[in-house]
């Protein structure tokens, strides 16, 4: 039996608005500039899809539930209610031309952070059940399955077996007590199984303790990208029952940027209390080795190399220095983008918009952007440090016809480790 | 009723009234804004964004990457021209800081009438420009409400009448600075109900997101 | 009345020769604005002239007005003018006092029935006629009567142009303007607290030379006069572009002669003569002498908002309506806060929670 009402949407929204948000509406003078900043509108021109643009039925909420003025209009008859066909057609504003990059947030010159608002806006559409069908199923598989790509224990200890064979590193599951438990996302998984011998590699030469919950190792959460907070605490909660379980000190989320944003800056806020463990992103944890010279690597990258930021991790998440500080340690020839670090461009892909079929279009459409950076670039290869990102930029590439590898920056990192007498896996 | 009538009500009782009904106005706003309330961070935080928060407030008024050219270059410049030159007319034209000396007992250094008139030719064009923007660019179109046009209207009269009044242009001086005191009191009793309010609220907003970024340990 | 001597006469017996009496004519057609071949017709009519009867009533007044046209420093042509008119009635000026001073106003209003010119200075209580009497009649019938049959109406000072000072508030005795009470007249308001001397023989010779009043402002002022703003003709005026301000009267500024704009003059709002026909003989001019413009020719410059406060500062305490609009918008604003906030509250307590059954709409839709 499915509940979704419209009432209950409005009921989640008005739910949301908070000081920030009455701040942000009382303050926007409709510049435009946010639509600059936005991906999804510098590739497209379509004034529609401009960020604060995308907020208007909250914003018309608001100005009728909580402010004097919107009141007596709604009292006088002048105030126009919110209806499902608005919702429905501002869901494809708020998740398909969306991807919670956080741009607009940086160059509003009366500083509305709009991203923080659409996250809040994803609470009402979702309540309202105006969330894409692409991301119900994922969000249905994460929390019945375990995963969004419905991805299995069973599967995770097949790639276990592979590093096994490949390496002769043991993957440490349900270990009590260790420094650190390692979440993975599901694409990593399936897509890119080099990050898993990667971490065992090194943390078998930093001589760190490990383990990988058995009930809890899917680091993506489908909650926060379809913006269901009772959902996304679920999905967190069940992280921190194993955290908890193992006692481990440090849970590192893997590359992938809303994993990141979910488990570290939401996930309390989300369960309403704070951890007892640190979360920590796997770069993080790897600049930390670095500086403790735990991370011994030799030989570096030939090509001329450049690093795409998740936005998650960088202006949502504050990971800005670290995958800098590593990429210099194997790339002799490191360039960055003209906008990089905190003003990044987006993938396109992120904020739940690659698991959206319908966005399919728009998101190929919105890899514009990223294509123009890096044809002015000339670069060899491109590191980043995301699963989605990583699989967006590959196909937004042999879209374009580009041919450029892409790999993720823990993956190049293990590549260089310093031979170990126990490791056998190779090096650059 | 004479003009001259007419400028001592403006100057006297209708400016109480205008004063009266901007700060009723800004306190229900101002209220309305903060008894809504945010949820406390729970989340570990790098910084307690405090810093941040006041760096943003100062730094969402420079240009991103401290380039006034930035795209979209016409937003930018005549953006910066209009706001600049507002500021400088509004508080750098010696009878206006007059205004302030008497209400709040504050007062500081005029600049020479011809500077300020040269700020508020500025001030002028640039508003000009803007509104031209805004009825001709597709991306403002589709944004523009008609509040944004009262908005134009109510800073710009001020701006244009006082420049009249300065130059004696078109009506004698008394009318002008009649209209001049007359356009800054509607504008005054207006602002708390339109989104004139962004040149305090801003501060409330860059506040929140500096701070909310700052957390994280970014520097928005 | 009786066989007058001409206005000529008068003026050779006092001593005044033909070439200082077209020097006065010319003076006085550029002091009109009027075309400088205007200056022999002026003198050709002036000498024909014969005295017109004047009736001269003061009533709410301090006689600053009669001070300031008869005692000049030294006899001036204007001065002079004056005597060449057969003033009828004036009670500071006049010889004739009681019922024999009433009698002759009535006499001369009879003989120049229609033609005689009236001069007012003072302002008429409304409140009670009691106020303000002459010989037991009160000023707004006294005023009545003699206007009735008077060719004009020369308002001679603020106060009988726009009520002036017994007019500030609170307006005790309902001080009013001439112009309030007689409406079918035509009414020259020669304001100013007091009025320019040279303004008033302007007006006489106008009204002489041609039969017509000149030309008028929006405020009955003669334009010739009245047109030109006071901070437009200020030599101090270069002080005020450069912002450079007397701060007080004993400061550096006010020793270099800098702009009085901030210890209150009223020169940008004022329309008079002074900064250009001056004071005492020409003189100087209150600016001239470190004082700002107080504004007096202006209808209720008493009330200005104080002669030393600046014009741009409001003219009354403010403070009263700001105070009251903070604490009001601070109760209403809490209210308003406080209701937002219980609905926000609601919202949370309305809120089921939203499992992954719950993402579709369901069948009821
Ligand atoms: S968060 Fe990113 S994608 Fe979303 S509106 Fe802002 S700039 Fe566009
Ligand atoms: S940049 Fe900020 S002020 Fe400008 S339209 Fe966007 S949200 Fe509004
Ligand atoms: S002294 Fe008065 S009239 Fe002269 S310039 Fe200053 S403000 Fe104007």
């Amino acid at each position: 039996m499915s509940k979704a009402t419209l009432e209950r949407g409005i009921n989640a929204l008005k739910e949301q608005i908070d000081t920030p948000t009455a701040a942000f509406f009382s303050s926007c003078v409709n510049c435009g500039l946010c639509a600059h900043a936005c991906l999804f509108y510098t590739e497209t021109c379509d004034p529609a899809k401009t960020p604060i643009h995308k907020l208007e039925p909250m914003r018309r909420l608001w100005e009728q539930e909580y402010t004097l003025t919107g009141r007596i209009r709604k009292w006088l008859g002048l105030g126009k209610p919110i209806t499902d066909d608005e919702l429905e057609q501002w869901s494809e504003l708020a998740y398909q031309n969306c991807t919670l990059c956080g741009r607009c947030s940086m160059v509003c010159p009366v500083g509305n952070d709009i991203t923080y608002m659409i996250r809040k806006l994803r609470e009402g559409l979702s309540a309202a059940g105006h969330a894409p069908d692409g991301l119900i199923g994922a969000t249905t598989r994460a929390v019945k399955l375990g995963s969004p790509m419905g991805v299995t224990l069973k599967a995770l200890e097949a790639q276990a077996k592979h590093v096994k064979e490949d390496s002769g590193l043991d993957i440490p599951f349900d270990v009590e007590g260790t420094e650190y438990m390692v979440l993975l996302s599901s694409m990593e998984i399936i897509n890119y199984p080099e990050y898993l011998q990667a971490i065992a590699k090194i943390f078998d030469q930093a001589k760190k303790t490990w383990t990988i919950s058995s009930e809890a190792f899917e680091a993506t959460n489908s909650g926060i990208q379809i913006g269901t907070s009772d959902i996304a605490a679920e999905l967190v909660q069940r992280v921190v029952d194993a955290a908890e379980k193992l006692k481990v000190q440090t849970v590192i989320s893997p590359e992938c940027g809303h994993a990141y944003m979910a488990i570290r800056w939401e996930g309390p806020n989300l369960i309403g209390r704070p951890f007892t463990f640190r979360v920590q992103h796997i770069l993080e944890v790897l600049d930390e080795l670095r500086e403790q010279g735990l991370l011994q690597v030799e030989g570096v990258e030939d090509g001329r190399l450049t690093f795409h930021d998740p936005c998650q991790l960088v202006r949502r998440g504050g990971v800005i220095e670290q995958p800098r500080n590593l990429m210099r340690l194997v790339v002799d020839n490191f360039v960055e983008m003209k906008d990089h670090g905190k003003m990044n461009w987006c993938c396109g892909a992120g904020g739940g918009v690659s698991a959206i079929e319908e966005a399919e279009e728009v998101r190929l459409k919105a890899f514009n952007r990223k294509k123009k950076q890096l044809s002015k670039l000339h670069v060899d290869g491109l590191v980043t440090a995301c699963a989605n990102c990583r699989i967006q930029i590959e196909e937004g590439l042999e879209e374009n016809d580009m041919d450029m590898p892409v790999i993720g920056l823990t993956e190049i990192l293990a590549n260089h480790l310093v031979e170990k007498e126990t490791g056998g896996g190779s090096s650059a | 009723m004479n003009i001259e009538a007419v400028l001592l009500w403006i100057r006297g009782p209708g400016l109480g009234l205008a004063l009266g009904i901007f700060l009723f106005g800004m306190a229900i706003k101002l209220l309305e804004i903060f008894l809504l309330g945010r949820k406390k961070n729970l989340a570990a935080v790098r910084s307690s964004g405090v810093a941040a928060g006041f760096r943003t407030i100062l730094s969402r008024s420079l240009p991103p990457d401290g380039n006034i050219l930035r795209r979209p270059r016409f937003t930018f410049i005549f953006g910066y021209a209009f706001h600049i030159g507002l500021f400088v007319v509004m508080f750098f034209l010696a009878p206006h800081i007059e205004v302030s000396h008497a209400l709040l007992g504050l007062s500081w250094p005029a600049l020479p009438t011809p500077v300020v008139d040269v700020f508020t030719i500025i001030s002028i064009i640039a508003m000009m420009a803007l509104l031209w923007h805004r009825l001709t660019s597709p991306l403002l179109k589709y944004l523009t409400t008609p509040q944004d046009y009262l908005v134009w209207a109510l800073t710009f009269a001020p701006l244009l009448s006082g420049y009249m009044a300065y130059h004696h242009l078109l009506l004698p001086y008394t009318w002008l600075l009649s209209i001049h005191i007359g356009s800054v009191e509607l504008l005054l009793i207006l602002f708390p109900f339109t989104k004139l309010t962004h040149a305090f609220t801003l501060f409330i907003a860059r506040w929140y997101t500096g701070m909310m970024a700052g957390q994280k340990g970014v520097q928005s | 009345m009786k066989n007058d001597p001409s206005l000529l006469e008068v003026l050779r017996q006092q001593g005044v020769s033909r070439r200082g009496f077209l020097k006065f004519c010319a003076a006085t057609a550029s002091l009109m604005a009027l075309p400088p071949g205007m200056a022999p017709v002026i003198a050709k009519a002036l000498e024909q002239a014969h005295r017109p009867s004047v009736i001269w009533l003061s009533f709410q007044e301090c006689t600053g007005c009669t001070e300031s046209l008869t005692r000049s420093h030294a006899p001036t042509i204007e001065g002079l003018i004056f005597d060449a008119i057969s003033l009828d009635y004036h009670h500071t000026l006049q010889a004739a006092s009681g019922s024999a001073a009433e009698e002759a106003r009535m006499a001369a209003m009879k003989a120049n029935k229609g033609e005689y010119l009236l001069v007012v200075d003072g302002s008429i209580p409304t409140a009670d006629p009691g106020y303000s009497t002459i010989a037991g009649i009160s000023n707004l019938e006294m005023l009545r009567e003699v206007a009735a049959d008077a060719a004009a109406i020369i308002a001679v000072g603020t106060c009988a142009a726009f009520g002036g000072l017994p007019h500030a508030k609170p307006n005790p005795t309902g001080a009013v303007a001439v112009s309030d009470i007689i409406t079918d007249k035509p009414i020259i308001n020669v304001s100013g607290c007091p009025p320019i001397p040279v303004v008033i023989t302007g007006v006489l010779a106008h009204f002489l030379t041609f039969g017509t009043l000149p030309k008028l402002d929006h405020l009955g002022r003669p334009l010739a006069f009245y047109g030109n703003n006071i901070h437009d003709r200020c030599y101090r005026r270069p002080f005020y572009e450069r912002g450079q301000f007397a701060e007080s009267f004993d400061d550096e500024g006010a020793k270099k002669g800098w702009c009085l704009y901030k210890l209150g003059c009223k020169g940008p709002v004022t329309y008079n003569a002074c900064a250009t026909t001056k004071w005492n003989n020409g003189t100087s001019f209150p600016i001239e002498s470190g004082h700002g413009c107080l504004g007096c020719s202006e209808p209720n410059f008493w009330d200005l908002g104080g002669f030393y406060n600046a014009l741009s500062e409001p003219s009354v305490n403010t403070g009263n309506a700001a105070a009251f609009g903070l604490v009001a918008g601070a109760a209403v604003g809490a209210a308003s806060g406080i209701m937002a906030r219980k609905e926000k509250d609601n919202t949370s307590h309305a809120h089921q929670k939203v499992t992954v059954n719950d993402l579709k709409r369901g069948e009821s839709q």
